[in-house]
């Protein structure tokens, strides 16, 4: 006790400092955007009050603002796409590490995680001229077909809309929670999965143990994968149809916080316009603050019980 | 241990003094210097062709342009943030008032080229450029009108045979002059449009899906049997595409071209005021373009840095005088030549 004392010298000490205050200047970051959103958006929130939340009007002539619509689409595009990858990316995850052979795995996790290194706006592109001509000629007919008594899978068909967006979402977040569970389940000591094996577990309730041993990694995955869902910008504007509408169809067209903002702040000139805008950024720090809380209080509480 | 810590305390130093340094040489401006202009994205590559050719006469004008859009270039000129802004509509008389009493000067509108809108559409089977009445556009974005056998179309389109689908609507959703020179003319040939939609960069448009700027409208419109959008003219030449006549408002079904875009200017050019902001929608003479605009560039008539007041100055005037051949071969219009010296006399009224 008393070494390690004497050998903590200035030097460690405005180290200690000097980390300490890198960490402070992120935290005020954080908190100075936020003030400045606040101030900012204080004509819209005078003008509007609560009302702007729960108001599906976006009327930039008659100066009419409402962020229901944005929020819906938000959230929805990206807890669907969610639901969509993390399966997925469980299943990526359980064959490069428990299954696949050392010589495959490498090759394989390369080519997942280089889907992350695509820029947004090629996945765009992608979505407008690939999946979504394949969406409305195949997918959607199909899901029609098969799920169409469910207001959620029948309507007008376009090829764009929410689950075309949705999709995009999915593949683009894939690789990140893919790439953090396969590094939990690595992580899993190799002593408890040979303890499985000799107490005479199968290779699937192997798994399923090591899966269960993970799940708070696995958690905290698919949360940074829908924290990145809930602000990507290009690459759904791209293919969600740009309307401000909330339709039960998820075929139909609709808008995301960040995407209303990227298009209409460069040419908003009027000041509740911009205000409108800056609320919008306000309410998506907020639903991205409060949903990455609920997460981390779903792993707290699932890690207790473990 | 203790060697680590220094070294990367010494490293932190430096990255920290470094970077402050650069700061602090950039804060100071030499009088004079680079001159920045900041606006609409529109004219951006005849602009920037420009500064390059000017800057081969006059070795001092370096002039920096960001294309952050007409908005932006807007609440720039009024923050006094830049030498000159550019926007594809003109300020409103409450932005200029805003702009005048907070730099205690006169801000002035110089048109500099003309810029226009067409509609492209997708329809399978029809390869020929189809008719299309104000009437019939403005019933479509407004959803009073949904087939493409709907006889307000049919009927300037006899020789075709128009499908009975209905009709797919895209639109621009990002703000744009685009958007705005669509809409405005679209105000000026339908009432119901003028009171239900209105005339703005950005909209609520009544029916149909919206694509992020000129490419994300292609992109819908390509991919999207039986749709119809709008897009700029030059955009739509540069990819190909199929673009409607539209009937002017002396009843002439008119393709856009350079040529029709500069008589809808010429055409329009006796009614201009002298603060120069006019719409050349919907302008009169036979062989005009119904849907097409000035783009202006915004500058303050007292310019308080006689250097690059200067340099702003001669600049303007060899873009009026020398730089129409330049637009012409980008797919910009030139300005008529009587416009031409009314700008002209506008930027004679720079003072330093």
């Amino acid at each position: 006790m008393k070494i390690i004392k004497s050998r903590k010298k200035i030097g460690d000490i405005l180290f200690e400092n000097l980390t300490m205050i890198f960490a402070l200047l992120v935290v005020c970051l954080v908190f100075y955007i936020a003030y400045i959103m606040f101030t900012d958006s204080e004509e819209s929130r005078s003008r509007f009050g609560f009302g702007f939340i729960f108001s599906s009007e976006w009327d930039p002539v008659k100066e009419e603002f409402g962020a229901l619509p944005f929020i819906y689409g938000t959230i929805v595009s990206s807890f669907l796409a969610l639901v969509i990858s993390l399966p997925v990316s469980i299943g990526v995850a359980v064959f490069l590490s428990e299954i696949v052979h050392k010589s495959v795995r490498s090759p394989v996790s390369f080519l997942i995680e280089i889907l992350a290194a695509i820029p947004s706006i090629i996945y765009g592109f992608w979505g407008i001229y690939v999946l979504a001509p394949y969406m409305r000629s195949s997918v959607q007919p199909l899901l029609e077909s098969v799920f169409g008594f469910l207001p959620f899978f029948n309507g007008a068909m376009y090829g764009t809309g929410l689950l075309t967006a949705s999709i995009i979402l999915s593949i683009m977040i894939t690789p990140i929670i893919s790439a953090i569970t396969r590094d939990v389940l690595k992580a899993i000591p190799v002593s408890q999965r040979e303890a499985a094996y000799a107490l005479g577990a199968t290779r699937w309730e192997a798994i399923k143990m090591a899966l269960l041993n993970a799940r708070s990694g696995i958690l905290g995955g698919a949360v940074l994968g829908l924290g990145r869902a809930l602000g990507e910008t290009m690459a759904v504007t791209m293919v969600i149809g740009n309307k401000a509408q909330i339709k039960a169809s998820l075929f139909e067209p609709a808008y995301s916080m960040a995407s209303v903002i990227a298009n209409e702040f460069a040419e908003a000139s009027g000041n509740l316009h911009i205000s409108s805008l800056i609320e919008i950024g306000f309410i998506l720090f907020g639903v991205t603050f409060i949903v990455n809380t609920l997460a981390r209080l779903l792993i707290y509480g699932m890690t207790r019980k473990a | 241990m203790k060697g680590r810590a220094a070294i990367v305390m010494l490293a932190a130093f430096l990255m920290c003094s470094s970077s402050c340094g650069g700061k602090r040489s950039l804060s100071v401006r030499k009088p004079g210097g680079q001159i920045n202009g900041a606006g609409a994205t529109f004219p951006y590559p005849v602009y920037s062709k420009w500064f390059y050719e000017y800057a081969k006469i006059n070795k001092d004008a370096k002039i920096n342009y960001q294309s952050i859009g007409s908005g932006g270039g807007i609440r720039q000129i009024t923050e006094g943030t830049v030498d000159f802004g550019a926007s594809d509509s003109p300020m409103s008389n409450e932005e200029i008032q805003k702009a005048d009493s907070k730099n205690g000067n006169k801000i002035i509108h110089i048109p500099t080229v003309i810029g226009s809108v067409v509609i492209t559409y997708n329809i399978p089977g029809i390869d020929k450029s189809i008719n299309l009445t104000p009437e019939a556009i403005s019933g479509i974005y407004l959803g009073n009108i949904t087939k493409w056998n709907d006889p307000a179309i049919q009927r300037e389109n006899a020789e075709m045979n128009l499908p009975d689908k209905d009709i797919i609507v895209t639109y621009r959703t990002d703000g744009s002059g685009t958007t705005f020179v669509f809409t405005d003319f679209l105000g000026k040939v339908n009432a119901e449009w003028k009171s239900r939609v209105g005339s703005a960069k950005d909209v609520k448009f009544p029916v149909g899906q919206g694509g992020k700027g000129n490419e994300g409208v292609t992109g819908l419109v390509e991919q999207l049997e039986y749709s119809i959008g709008y897009v700029e003219f030059i955009y739509a030449i540069q990819n190909n595409l199929k673009y409607a006549s539209v009937k002017n408002s002396e009843g002439e079904f008119i393709s856009p071209s350079l040529e029709s875009l500069t008589m809808a200017a010429e055409q329009s050019s006796g009614e201009m005021p002298p603060d120069l902001r006019q719409s050349i929608t919907n302008a009169k003479g036979k062989d005009s373009y119904p849907i097409s605009s000035y783009t202006y560039i915004l500058i303050y008539e007292n310019q308080r840095d006689s250097f690059r007041g200067k340099i702003i100055k001669g600049f303007l005037q060899w873009a009026l005088n020398e730089g129409g051949k330049y637009a012409k071969d980008l797919g910009y219009a030139p300005l008529p030549s009587g416009v031409r010296e009314k700008a002209l006399e506008k930027v004679n009224l720079i003072s330093f």
